[in-house]
């Protein structure tokens, strides 16, 4: 890939944005959308890759209006999927506290915090459709979090003036997602969606220009099975762990997003990764993925490290004028509430200066002793029991008595496959919801935004865009007969006998690892030219190590995890080249992206909006090849271009 | 650390399984058991052997894919002063330097082996299928704050709704029934107002889809309770039970 020979493609990209002041934009679209009549629907084959939030509240509303959904998922349950982590809890601009909420307000702070880098209509899309969210939810039996009156509580996460957050204890995601997935069950019982469980999609068809379906492996017997039909919708996640290290599941992968971009969709700001503040420090080499603590504990504890580097003595034996509260003293107004990417850039800057505390000295300390003082244990422990317990069993100690520790780990993705408003990508036919789209997060992500609009996306969005699409589309009948069907079935053969055929003496984590840590050393929490460039040598290296040097043992016809394992590593090598190369692309400062080149003198993120204000999506043009890049603008209409300040 | 495992190897559903002996060193405490075996996996690979299968996704104790019974325990944690938590949770600080450890997969009718220790919980979700749900379709939902729920109801359903359906309760069940499972999705949505219209019919489905899954009896053994990593509670079972009587009291079948 070459930085000096991008093919630059303006104005090509139509993101069929309705006509109208924003508030009306989608009532009007959703009168002038066409409709599929009722007792036509059966007539269509709709596929749905994925059952999390997105995926699951897709494939249960389209079912419900009588479309014949397939959906699939790579866990034995839609119950699983990783949706089910999410802890925090999801926004609505519902104003039941009365404190000035509304869907401008969730718009406003949507925009601003994506860091001027999201589309305005998709947001206020999304902020409208959120309070609908809430009593969808309600009625399927989600048992949010009440106050004494009965009424919904709220609360106020992620630094946000208004309390917006709906909760369920600390598993709202898990709350959510059952709530879509007995929908789903619902619709499997009445027959209008089928399940397709432990079976990876690896391939798109795409048929005379338009998605007409997938490639699948059956994860238990290893039969590659091709299903065809009027649609496809991806909802398969974030890419989060390329990073081989992240909060994600072992199992979330690109692999479906990444061979949609092979067939002609266009994967759009791959370098806008979100990283989270709170979680607990890796313990050594064997570590397998990180594990969140959740935000909230940043509002009583106060985040610290020694301010002697390479001071290795306990905490408790280091006096409070040896102390660095690095936050509040540059922060004094934020303190240790500062936005997620600001907080930890920060850690990285004290631990790579040599401040880091615990064995590996890889992490800064959170430190509850003045709010157990202040409010005393009973009331830390009704706040955060949970969480500590769980500190606890991860890593042996006890956060009452010695203060926790923690470091940034990738949590979040906000790029993904570009689609248009309909969530329709680049080809016709393919749609792509939740996490897996580029979305409506721009450069940085709100907390307790990501549920909301995966199930915006599922519930509230697919279902009338898709049937736009049906109903306005000519769709030749195929059949797998198809030389399209053969070609993208070679193809996944192909590569799987590749993969077998290796032999190497690597195990494929031995990879993973690899690329995770070039990723993460330089296309982590700050970035810059030199650093990028190394990445973007060294990630084709570890791949071409990867297809010499690779050993997946076991049959591809067979149950096998490290074979569906280095599938999905093959494609983070490729993706992860890609993420590098749109970071050394974008050479401004936005949210959770930071080019050491781009700041203000206070050391804060510096955007160039006369440069960069647009969408960078991709456009694959051959392996190893320099992409195409099309260029979204983006205009501000609704909310004034201003700079963030937490001083 | 060094450890000696006994590992349960099965090739598939149809083959006769049976244990493994290996030996692992240099297992760090701070290891989860999953990395354990992700260290063995590793090893086992670099010398040309197969890996050994297991189910996990999470990590986190959240998704309720892991599963393993280790040393007779369903997700091993038996281990005083911890509380229970998932297999993917549980900690090499609570084993022993030289310690003979011995894992099985659930073992079930209702739960086919397909490989070495990963079994098929598809029964579960039809159980779900049968009934466990509110029959609310997209866009016919009221105002959410239209009917409040007494926090007192709204907990015990979220308490009920903590289940990750892992199965760690039919594997410890010596009839491997799924009375806990089963009841604990009976009183998330049978206590909350929303779930009252469909309350009795409810039961009877997902009783009868429990039973034709293959699914055993309870007879108040207890254990299932004492195994689950989310603290669901045998009341749960005593309350369907109660509207299963109900439910034949007002002829509803
Ligand atoms: C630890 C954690 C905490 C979080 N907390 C919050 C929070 O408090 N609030 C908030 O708003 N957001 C939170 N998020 C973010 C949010 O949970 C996710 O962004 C969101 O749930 C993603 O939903 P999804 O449906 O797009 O994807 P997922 O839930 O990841 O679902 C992906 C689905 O795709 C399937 N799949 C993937 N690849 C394939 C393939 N190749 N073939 C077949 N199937 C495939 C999987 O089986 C799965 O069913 C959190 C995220 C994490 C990791
Ligand atoms: S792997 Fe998800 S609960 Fe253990």
């Amino acid at each position: 890939m070459d930085i000096n020979a991008i093919k630059v493609i303006e104005d090509s990209l139509d993101a069929k944005i309705p006509e109208g002041v924003i508030q009306e934009k989608w009532d009007k679209h959703r009168f002038n959308m066409k409709l599929v009549n009722p007792s036509n629907r059966r007539k269509f084959e709709v596929i749905v890759v994925g059952a999390g939030l997105a995926g699951a509240s897709a494939a249960a509303s389209m079912g419900e209006m009588g479309y014949n959904v397939h959906c699939f998922f790579y866990q034995d349950s839609a119950r699983r999927a990783h949706s089910v982590a999410a802890q925090g809890g999801i926004n609505a601009a519902k104003n039941y506290r009365n404190d000035g909420d509304s869907i401008f307000r969730l718009f406003y702070d949507t925009v601003k915090g994506g860091d001027y880098r999201s589309r305005e209509a998709n947001v206020y899309r999304l902020a409208q459709v959120s309070n609908n969210i809430i009593d969808q939810c309600v009625a399927q039996g989600v048992p949010f979090a009440r106050e004494y009156g009965g009424m919904l509580d709220n609360r106020s996460f992620g630094g946000a003036q208004v309390s917006r957050t709906f909760y369920a204890r600390g598993q709202t995601g898990q709350q959510l997602l059952l709530g879509a997935y007995q929908a789903l069950q619902r619709q499997a019982h009445a027959g209008t969606v089928k399940l397709y469980s432990r079976t990876e999609m690896l391939d798109l068809i795409v048929i005379d220009g338009r998605a007409r379906g997938i490639v699948t492996r059956d994860m238990v017997t290893g039969e590659m099975k091709s299903y065809l039909a009027d649609a496809v919708v991806l909802a398969t996640g974030g890419y989060g762990n390329a990073y081989f290290l992240s909060t994600n599941a072992i199992g979330c992968n690109a692999t479906a997003a990444w061979r949609a971009y092979k067939r002609g969709a266009y994967f759009a700001n791959p370098c806008f990764v979100q990283i989270h503040p709170t979680c607990i420090p890796p313990a050594g080499e064997h570590q397998s993925k990180l594990t969140l603590m959740s935000e909230s504990l940043r509002n009583d504890g106060r985040i610290w490290v020694p301010r002697q580097a390479g001071d290795t003595r306990p905490a408790a034996q280091i006096s409070e004028a040896e102390r660095f509260y690095y936050l509040e003293e540059k922060y004094p107004s934020f303190g240790n509430l500062v936005p997620r990417d600001v907080a930890s850039r920060n850690a990285k800057t004290v631990v790579d200066d040599g401040h880091g505390v615990g064995e590996l000295q890889n992490g800064v300390y959170l430190d509850f002793s003045d709010a157990i003082g202040r409010l005393g244990k009973d009331v830390i422990k009704d706040r955060y029991g949970n969480l500590f317990d769980m500190y606890t069993s991860i890593t042996g100690e006890d956060p009452y008595e010695a203060p926790m520790r923690i470091y940034p780990a990738i949590h979040y993705t906000m790029g993904g496959v570009w689609v248009d408003y309909n969530l329709e990508s680049a080809i016709p036919g393919l749609f792509v919801l939740g996490e897996a789209n580029f979305s409506d997060h721009g450069a940085n992500r709100l907390g307790a935004s990501a549920l909301m609009q995966g199930v915006a996306d599922g519930y509230f969005v697919i279902p009338y865009t898709l049937g736009n699409y049906l109903a306005q589309t000519q769709l030749d009948s195929v059949d797998l007969g198809n030389a399209a069907v053969a070609e993208a079935e070679a193809a996944v053969n192909d590569k799987i006998d590749k993969l077998m055929a290796v032999n190497g003496k690597r195990s494929v984590t031995h990879f993973h690892r690899e690329v995770g840590r070039a990723l993460w050393d330089y296309v982590g929490m700050a970035r810059n030219d030199e650093g990028l460039r190394k990445a973007l040598e060294r990630i084709p290296e570890i791949r071409a190590e990867f297809w010499d040097d690779v050993r997946v043992p076991g049959s591809a016809k067979d149950l096998n995890q490290s074979l569906e394992m280095a599938g999905r590593v093959a494609d983070f090598l490729e993706l992860g080249e890609l993420m590098a190369f749109d970071a050394l692309h974008r050479n401004e400062s936005c949210g959770g992206h930071f080019r050491e080149e781009s700041q203000t003198e206070e050391g804060e993120a510096l955007r160039n909006d006369e440069k960069f204000s647009f969408v960078s999506a991709w456009e694959y043009n051959g392996d190893g090849q320099t992409p195409n890049l099309h260029k979204e603008s983006l205009a501000f209409e609704y909310v004034a271009l201003s700079r963030r300040s937490y001083k | 650390m060094k450890l000696h495992l006994k590992i349960w190897r099965q090739e598939n559903k149809n083959s006769q399984g049976r244990f493994e002996n290996y030996t692992l060193d240099d297992v760090s405490q701070d290891s989860s058991f999953l990395e354990m075996l992700d260290l063995l996996n590793e090893e086992l690979t670099e010398k040309g052997d197969e890996p050994i299968a297991f189910d996990h996704d999470c990590r986190e104790g959240i998704c309720g894919m892991c599963s393993l019974v280790i040393n007779g325990v369903a997700h091993g944690q038996n281990r005083e002063p911890i509380k229970q938590v998932t297999v993917c949770q549980l900690h090499m600080r609570h084993f022993h330097d030289g310690e003979t450890i011995t894992i099985e997969p659930w073992r079930a009718q209702a739960f086919p082996a397909l490989k070495d220790l990963i079994v098929d919980r598809t029964a579960f979700d039809i159980i779900i299928q049968a009934g466990g749900y509110v029959s609310v379709s997209t866009g016919g939902a009221a105002e959410a704050s239209a009917i409040p729920v007494p926090k007192k109801d709204a907990d015990v359903s979220m308490d009920a709704a903590a289940c990750i359906g892992c199965g760690a309760c039919v594997a410890a069940c010596p009839n491997a029934s799924a009375m806990l499972f089963t009841s604990a999705k009976i009183t998330h949505l049978g206590i909350l107002p929303q779930g009252q219209t469909e309350r009795y019919q409810r039961v009877v489905d997902m009783v009868n889809a429990m039973d034709t899954a293959g699914f055993g009896g309870c007879t108040n053994m207890g254990e299932c309770e004492a195994v689950c990593p989310k603290d669901i509670s045998l009341d749960f079972i005593a309350r369907m039970n109660g509207d299963l009587i109900k439910a034949a009291l007002m002829g509803v079948s």
